[in-house]
């Protein structure tokens, strides 16, 4: 009992940074957009983010730095990938190879210098509470913040119009076209959107989770946020569901190896990886349940 | 706005040119690259392009680098003809290199021939094995597989970590985590030593010559990608979804573990915990950029292993970042992808 | 859409735009690299094939500082040149001889990967000098190098025991290979010489580099009861994430005070000038030889430094102390009796363990949690 509180902290915080980057390609594939350039975009805002926040000495500033990075960098394949028609998946790619590359040149100055930001943050009166203030409320605001971004997010696909519209674009552009909606328009803001939350991920990893930046310090969770929008069948609160499971697991395993396990470390490294195939073929038996969720235009170019 | 208005017929001459912009255009971008960091551009792009090519030493290593690149390449772009996002031909590659490796340790020094044979054998077996997972999840349960190749991929990695940090680690290696070296017999030798290009790479070139085949003047090949462009046209036509499913991920797998075990089996002569560089990943990108096409392929993972040796190149003659690798490797496909746009579409400004 | 023609065309285009920038170098004559005015005696070419990006912060990072020393010390007497991010794949040869081939006098390989192929090349270039970092293999023209950070875990060790309420100190492990099983021991050994009572708990990332993976493992650690942390992987991950739970923890590799400067104790760092400046000066001097060289406090190879203020004064004089005996040959940390944590005997009473057995420590110490993976 008296480790599980901080365990609960420790995945939280590390289950944000996907559950971010995941909220925001999950309007970006509500949209009909698959964007694989987040890994990409996360370094190229990692990056942007640590820089502003080190010249600025604001981590505000570095935040806002980086989801205005991330947004660029996602432009950079909206523009081909919805304003081109490009193939949506060798654009992302191509976006995730390019964003690792240059990255790395712009971050040259940066390796080794450290950021002055106070990174522990308490909720005041709530933290002294009894363990459930060790679980839930010593963390970094950005933490809660994702959890606000998936309530919005939610409630903007479910209940306003601008999220139907969002969601008949990636249903039927053709249709939503002919109907007189903006495609393209549409679909740039959602790429931008979700550029925007993915910088604020890589961010958080940069600033918040490890204030420092290594060349390739995403190092997949790029990857793992777009298996999440899949994982969660493209619904908002699974996506947290899915988001934390990841984090728990991976800190359980670290836990079982603190605990001296007999097991190779290698083989409980594994756990993540492998629960997320049982979790995704549970969730996935129903092939119609998946069909229902999934956009059908995702991955597929428009032009009107 | 500039709308893209769609071309009533595919132009000829876009479609001749697209691929000669996105080089000129990625050139044009290294010589600012070189500009930028005060090197030559000509001397820059000599060393890119030219000095990897100027030996036959150099030539046999663009082949030995080209060989898994292809390999995955052609299984990746049957697979994504068949509609079927495969993105774990890495994972793919070192089940192969793991399946190959397990054969080598395991059988003596034997009949040379039979011995480097069955290693092969067995990692396209342990390749086409780990497609297979994917396949059956797929299949099976309707997992999505792109998710479940890329999971797939973490997996095999940390086995391979396992394997060679535990069970298989050479017992006279100083407890280093690489297994012992293969026997000369459960090798697969080099074509011209002491070049260090191997029958891998002739092997890389007759799948793609088949790969041609299959998609072009096969039914089967027909079928899946009918099936795979036009799914509901195809299950009219009684064409199967599984089929699609198994048959390009079982190939691919294959293909990529075959690359595996002419890694280990080849230049390396033992397993490694760095086997692979991500081949399977760049080979996504030579598959598009070879536009999913078998000859596209050969030349796209030409274009790629000469990047990846210029950029060496270009770090240790000129003094340039090794970033400039990814740069210019994603700078390509993005071209190519632009220019192919106007392959079948005009713009149009209004 | 995917024309065969359209693929040919392009390998068409690929000849031409090679073909071009081949004529552009005929025309205008490449210039040569060293300005041919100097009547001094061409530079000393030697070449660096790093395993990771020099902006890593941590194993590339450490020894390309090593090169710069080197040119600073050797001014325009030597002429470097470096590959980063070469796998230890089937690229790490094609690297390393075209290193040879490109007039390198000397090349320097920075992982034990490249062993294999190093010797492979050295057989090839026999008037070229190999040196190899952390590996076991030599030849003729070939000798292996390293450095003793065991030490430096052993005076953290001391630092550790000294400062630890909880008596449970957490190690952060990337792979499991001796020299990291190496630095496990020591900082429990060292930790034990002054407290009897503490145990060591150690998490793998199995991966040498990545800063969020390594900040869960400290986590996994603190919240495991560890209060002091020292890692064996190449960011500072561990020590920032330290610093937010309010423990203590080093630095690793370099100085990284500014890190955490509540959290940090001590930075155990690498120096690889000494070692570069000396390898050179003996191919520059016509006296290098085949030998091994592994270098430690003694040639200022290893250091701890920036022993916090929170250390209490004697804790901190210990800590001088051990480190001056170790520099001065006074004290061998792998001294009998020594028993493994399964209970055996691995040094018996007044046994010193030599190189060999230093090089292939594959066990945990008394004290030490847990089983090294796949260890037999």
């Amino acid at each position: 009992m008296e480790q599980l509180a901080p365990l609960i902290a420790a995945t939280l915080a590390a289950g944000t940074p996907l559950l971010l980057a995941a909220m925001g390609l999950l309007i970006n594939e509500r949209a009909g957009v698959l964007n694989l350039g987040a890994e990409g975009i996360m370094l190229m805002a990692a990056v942007a983010g640590f820089a502003g926040g080190y010249h600025s000495g604001s981590m505000l500033a570095g935040l806002a730095m980086a989801a205005l990075v991330g947004a660029i960098t996602a432009l950079v394949f909206g523009v081909l990938a919805v304003g081109l028609a490009t193939n949506q998946y060798a654009t992302g790619l191509a976006v995730a190879l390019g964003g690792a590359g240059l990255s790395a040149f712009f971050g040259l100055p940066y390796v080794g210098k450290s950021v002055p930001f106070n990174t522990t943050f308490e909720v005041p009166w709530l933290a002294d509470l009894p363990f459930v203030g060790v679980a839930f409320f010593k963390l970094h605001p950005l933490v809660y913040f994702a959890l606000l971004l998936t309530a919005a997010t939610a409630w903007f696909l479910a209940r306003t119009h601008a999220g139907l519209v969002l969601r008949a674009v990636g249903e039927s552009p053709e249709s939503a076209y002919a109907i007189g909606f903006p495609v393209r328009t549409i679909r740039l803001a959602a790429v931008a959107w979700g550029g925007a939350c993915c910088g604020l991920a890589g961010a958080y990893l940069s600033l918040v989770y490890t204030p420092l930046w290594v060349e390739g310090m995403v190092a997949g969770r790029g990857w793992i946020a777009l298996a999440l929008t899949t994982f969660a069948t493209w619904r908002p609160w699974r996506i947290v569901l899915g988001a934390y499971l990841f984090g728990s697991v991976t800190m359980v395993q670290f836990a079982l190896q603190s605990e001296g396990v007999d097991i190779a470390s290698q083989l409980l490294a594994m756990l993540p990886y492998l629960a997320t195939i049982v979790v995704l073929a549970l969730i996935s038996r129903n092939p119609a349940f998946i069909r229902i969720n999934m956009p059908a235009s995702l991955g597929k170019t428009f032009h009107p | 706005m500039p709308r893209l208005e769609p071309r009533a017929e595919a132009s000829q001459a876009m479609r001749f040119a697209a691929p000669l912009v996105a080089l000129l255009v990625t050139a044009g971008i290294t010589a600012c690259l070189m500009f930028g960091f005060g090197r030559d551009p000509v001397d820059g792009m000599r060393v890119f392009f030219v000095v990897p090519l100027e030996s036959a030493r150099g030539l046999a290593e663009i082949g030995l680098k080209m060989t898994p690149l292809l390999l995955c390449a052609l299984g990746l772009a049957l697979c994504y003809r068949a509609n079927i996002w495969n993105i774990g031909a890495e994972g793919q590659l070192l089940a192969g290199s793991i399946a190959a490796t397990g054969m080598a340790l395991s059988i003596g020094p034997g009949n040379s021939h039979v011995a480097g044979l069955l290693v092969v054998i067995a990692g396209a077996a342990g390749g086409a094995l780990w497609a297979g997972l994917t396949a059956l999840l797929r299949d099976r349960w309707n997992a999505n597989e792109i998710l479940v190749s890329l999971m797939l991929t973490y997996v095999a990695q940390l086995m391979v970590l396992y394997l060679v940090n535990g069970p298989w680690r050479d017992p006279a290696g100083m407890n280093f985590p690489v297994t012992r070296m293969f026997d000369a017999a459960a090798s697969v030798g080099a074509i011209v030593p002491p070049y260090r290009l191997n029958w891998g790479f002739v092997v890389a070139l007759v799948a793609a010559a088949f790969g041609w085949v299959f998609l072009f003047r096969s039914r089967i090949g027909y079928r899946l990608q009918v099936s795979g462009n036009a799914p509901l046209a195809a299950r009219f036509a009684g064409f199967s979804e599984r089929e699609g499913i198994w048959v390009s991920l079982l190939i691919c797998g294959t293909l990529a573990g075959l690359a595996g075990a002419f890694e280990v089996a080849g230049p390396l002569g033992q397993l490694t915990a760095q086997v692979s560089t991500g081949y399977g990943f760049a080979a996504i990108i030579v598959a598009w950029l070879g536009r999913l096409t078998p000859l596209g392929c050969v030349l796209a993972s030409f274009v790629m292993s000469l990047i990846v040796i210029g950029g060496e190149l270009s770090q240790s003659r000129l003094g340039l970042p090794g970033a400039i690798t990814m740069v210019l490797q994603g700078v390509l496909l993005l071209a190519l992808l632009s220019a192919d746009t106007f392959v079948n579409y005009r713009i149009r400004w209004r | 859409m995917f024309s065969k023609r359209g693929v040919i065309f392009a390998a068409i285009a690929a000849a031409g735009l090679v073909g071009l920038a081949a004529c552009g170098k005929k025309e205008e004559p490449v210039k040569p690299a060293v300005k041919a005015e100097t009547p001094k005696p061409a530079p000393l070419k030697i070449a660096f094939a790093y395993v990771g990006p020099v902006g890593d912060g941590g194993w590339t990072f450490a020894h390309d500082n090593g090169r710069k020393a080197a040119i600073k010390e050797f001014g325009d007497r030597i002429q470097t040149s470096f590959v980063e991010n070469v796998p230890e794949s089937a690229d790490a040869e094609r690297v390393i001889r075209d290193m040879a081939s490109q007039g390198n006098k000397l090349v320097f390989g920075t992982t034990f990967g490249y062993m294999e192929p190093m010797l492979k090349v050295a057989g090839e270039f026999k008037e070229v000098r190999f040196e190899h970092a952390t590996g076991f293999k030599s030849a003729d023209n070939m000798r292996a190098y390293d450095v003793r950070a065991y030490e430096g875990a052993y005076v953290a060790g001391v630092i550790a025991g000294k400062m630890t309420k909880s008596n449970t100190l957490g190690f952060v492990a990337s792979i499991p290979i001796p020299e990291v099983v190496r630095n496990i021991n020591a900082f429990t050994l060292g930790a034990q010489s002054v407290n009897p009572k503490v145990k060591t708990k150690v998490v793998w990332v199995n991966k040498w580099f990545d800063p969020g993976k390594e900040a869960e493992a400290a986590t996994a650690l603190i919240n495991g009861g560890a209060d002091i942390l020292l890692q064996n992987t190449d960011s500072s991950a561990v020590l920032q994430t330290a610093e937010k739970m309010g423990k203590y923890a080093f630095g690793w590799d370099s100085d990284m005070t500014a890190y955490g400067p509540k959290a940090h104790l001590a930075s155990s760092i690498i120096n690889w000038g000494p070692y570069y400046k000396k390898a050179i000066k003996d191919v520059l001097d016509g006296t290098w030889t085949v030998e091994a060289n592994w270098w430690g406090m003694k040639q200022g190879a290893i250091d701890v430094v920036s022993i916090s203020d929170v250390v209490p004064a004697e804790v901190k004089k210990l800590a001088e102390d051990k480190k001056a005996e170790i520099r001065e040959g006074k004290f061998s940390i792998w001294t009998g009796p020594l028993t493994d944590n399964t209970g055996k005997q691995v040094l018996a009473k007044d046994t010193t363990g030599d190189d060999k057995f230093v090089a292939s420590i594959m066990f945990f110490v008394k004290g030490v949690e847990g089983k090294v993976p796949s260890g037999k």
